[in-house]
């Protein structure tokens, strides 16, 4: 039985034991008919023609993982940014009450699957109505998720305390899907930031497919950084949904440096005026490692921005993909569109297969776009050697220095002094980067 | 200090410098100067060590050591600097970090701590103040967005930091205005001793008003043509290369 046999055949079970409908019921019916019909993508899909699933799916993963009530905290504590901060855990897709520090009044943080059931209003409205519902991914979590983390941030909130989610996988149920799904949901006048982590804790083969779904509210501003630097069994099929209100300026930085296969599937919606959309990222990849990016900008209204930078480092026979996807339908004049994809090889037997794709369908719009694909500056790499610097280290600044500017938006200190400390780390030098 | 025999370099198969001689002595200032084209920023290259030329024959000895094969780095540490022409943008590094991460490179390769952060601070702070840099230049990107004048000026401030034993500026002045040279020169000048030594490489006799050689060569087709003192630099301002090319041809 292949795992999409074994996936809609598990789930069409569960869905016989429960004859009760509601419209979430509903939801997961479709999900099943969406994933049986189309299930993992392949590379004859015009959007995966660089990321074969292939080598993981032959995995005969546990699709419905128990619950682990044995992780403790110290056996995460350092995979959390050291900085004052609300905590949100799931372990294995169940959100973890005794893992978290949700304890606010400025906010809800809470389980998805306690949001629901309670039927805590904004979270029925919101969830899965952002994420695509015919994208195979989103359709096989909205099947097989079990909880997750629910956000509401109401409005004139300022959230000070940065909110840090962790995803662990422990293995507990052996080679694992673990699929977790987030919903964020973001009033008016608001600011908040949030820390997002995805580990695993075993040497068994995991696949994430989590799916956040986040919509920013009126004149808000919204923060979300993606630290992935998971141990090389695991793969992550992130995908991230972002609806934007008047105003609004959001925010998603994705860092990727660890795992074996990354997908980062971004989109951002901007619904109304004057929203502004920005995503950056850094990959930072060595050994077989292979990180897809992903994104895309709908802008359906005029007269708003998006600014997208995405750098990229690779070396041995690391691979990257960048996919650039603009949107800017009809009546969305004045919109501000820019994209930049920088790269850098540093093997022969590393690759980089970047794309950006606009669409444009209104008339008067900027939009730009750019991509380079080059190699450490030679010049530049004599210049610090004979200051005195050795070679490794030389090298190391100047990646720094390539792919530091991606690193702008980010608005929390301790987490700037942690991305510097993870990139000096992969690339194996004792360097203090920053200023 | 540094003995240079019979050397020969090239590029992509192309021969530069064709059997160059030079030697330089403890506390000398040499200013190489030649027509475009004659070498002169090749030799200021092999010396520090860049990899993109081959030294195909002869050897460079610097202070009884033969460097040949050494890494730049290496160089460095021993004592060699050379102040670039082109000096490189580096976004993301700041003056300060690159400083820091020079010095104690060097400090690591003889075996010494690092600089506490008071001592860093302390020595960048007193040599910013001879360069005439002011604080916020120290936490700019390296070179970036840098006027020509002030790159230069992050140069010498980097050699003042780093007091190296043999100093090699590669056309330092071309470009500066008269306050910048002046800033420079003065730079240099301040690191004069009996044991240090400088080869200063340049288009115009103008620098040499303010850093006095002791000699001063005539690079010309990969060779050291002609040497002589402070007035064979006036002789070759006024009237060019022409005639030493004259010369030469008569030689022969």
């Amino acid at each position: 039985m292949s795992l999409k046999e074994k996936i809609i055949s598990t789930y069409r079970s569960f869905e016989e034991a429960i004859s009760s409908s509601s419209s979430i019921n509903d939801i997961k019916d479709n999900a099943i008919k969406t994933f049986e019909e189309k299930g993992f993508p392949t590379l004859k899909d015009e959007d995966w023609k660089y990321t074969s699933l292939k080598s993981i799916l032959k995995t005969d993963f546990c699709i419905v993982p128990s619950e682990n009530k044995d992780i403790e905290i110290a056996d995460i504590e350092k995979y959390f940014v050291d900085t004052d901060s609300f905590r949100a855990v799931v372990v294995d897709g169940y959100f973890s009450a005794e893992l978290s520090t949700i304890n606010t009044e400025k906010a809800i943080i809470s389980s998805m699957k306690e949001a629901i059931e309670e039927k805590n209003e904004l979270a029925l409205k919101h969830i899965s109505k952002i994420a695509p519902a015919d994208n195979s991914m989103v359709a096989l979590n909205t099947i097989g998720h079990a909880d997750g983390i629910f956000i509401s941030i109401p409005n004139n909130t300022i959230l000070e305390k940065p909110i840090q989610l962790l995803h662990i996988a422990t293995g507990i149920s052996g080679e694992t899907l673990v699929q977790t799904r987030n919903l964020i949901v973001v009033g008016k006048n608001c600011d908040a930031k949030i820390i997002e982590r995805h580990q695993s804790l075993t040497e068994n083969t995991i696949l994430s497919n989590p799916v956040t779904e986040i919509s920013v509210g009126e004149n808000s501003y919204y923060y979300h950084y993606k630290i992935q630097n998971d141990v090389v069994s695991a793969n992550l099929i992130d995908n991230t949904y972002v609806n934007q209100s008047r105003y609004s300026n959001a925010f998603v930085d994705t860092f990727s440096f660890g795992g074996n296969i990354t997908r980062n599937n971004l989109s951002f919606f901007l619904n109304e005026e004057n929203a502004v959309a920005n995503l950056n990222g850094i990959s930072l990849l060595n050994d077989s490692q292979h990180v897809d990016n992903f994104t895309f900008v709908d802008h359906r209204v005029a007269n708003c921005d998006s600014h997208e930078l995405y750098k990229g480092i690779y070396d041995e026979s690391s691979k990257g993909v960048f996919t650039g996807k603009i949107f800017i339908h009809k009546d969305a004049q004045k919109t501000n569109g820019n994209q930049q994809n920088n790269n850098l090889i540093l093997s022969e037997n590393a690759q980089i297969n970047t794309r950006p794709q606009l669409e444009i369908y209104a008339d008067d719009v900027k939009a730009n776009h750019g991509c380079t694909i080059g190699q450490l500056d030679k010049e530049a790499l004599f210049f610090m050697r004979s200051r005195g610097i050795p070679k490794k280290e030389a090298k190391a600044m100047l990646m720094y220095a390539f792919a530091s500017e991606a690193l702008k938006n980010v608005k929390i200190e301790a987490l700037t002094a942690q991305i510097n400390k993870l990139i000096a780390a992969k690339l194996n030098v004792d360097i203090e980067f920053g200023e | 200090m540094l003995k240079i025999k019979d050397l020969k370099a090239s590029i992509d198969g192309k021969e530069i410098l064709k059997g160059l001689n030079l030697e330089v002595k403890p506390g000398e200032v040499h200013a190489v100067m030649g027509p475009n084209g004659a070498g002169k920023s090749t030799l200021s290259a092999v010396i520090a060590g860049k990899d993109t030329f081959e030294v195909t024959e002869g050897t460079i000895e610097f202070q009884g050591e033969i460097i040949n094969e050494l890494a730049p780095e290496d160089r460095a540490h021993k004592g060699i600097f050379m102040s670039f022409q082109h000096p490189v943008e580096i976004p993301g590094v700041t003056v300060t970090n690159f400083i820091k991460a020079s010095v104690n490179a060097k400090r690591a390769a003889e075996g010494k701590e690092d600089l506490t952060p008071g001592e860093m601070l302390k020595l960048i702070k007193e040599k910013a103040a001879m360069l005439e840099l002011d604080r916020k230049f120290l936490s700019r990107s390296l070179n970036q967005g840098f006027s020509g004048g002030e790159k230069k000026r992050n140069e010498i401030f980097q050699m003042a930091v780093l007091e190296p034993t043999l100093a090699i500026l590669d056309e330092t002045d071309s470009g500066l205005d008269i306050d910048a040279l002046r800033i420079v020169a003065n730079g240099v000048n301040n690191l004069k001793s009996p044991n240090r030594s400088a080869i200063v490489i340049t288009h115009y006799q103008r620098l040499l008003d303010y850093i006095v050689p002791d000699f001063v060569h005539v690079l010309f087709e990969g060779r050291i043509v002609k040497t002589g003192g402070k007035e064979l630099a006036m002789k070759l301002e006024e009237k060019g290369y022409d005639w030493i090319k004259e010369e030469l041809k008569a030689n022969n």
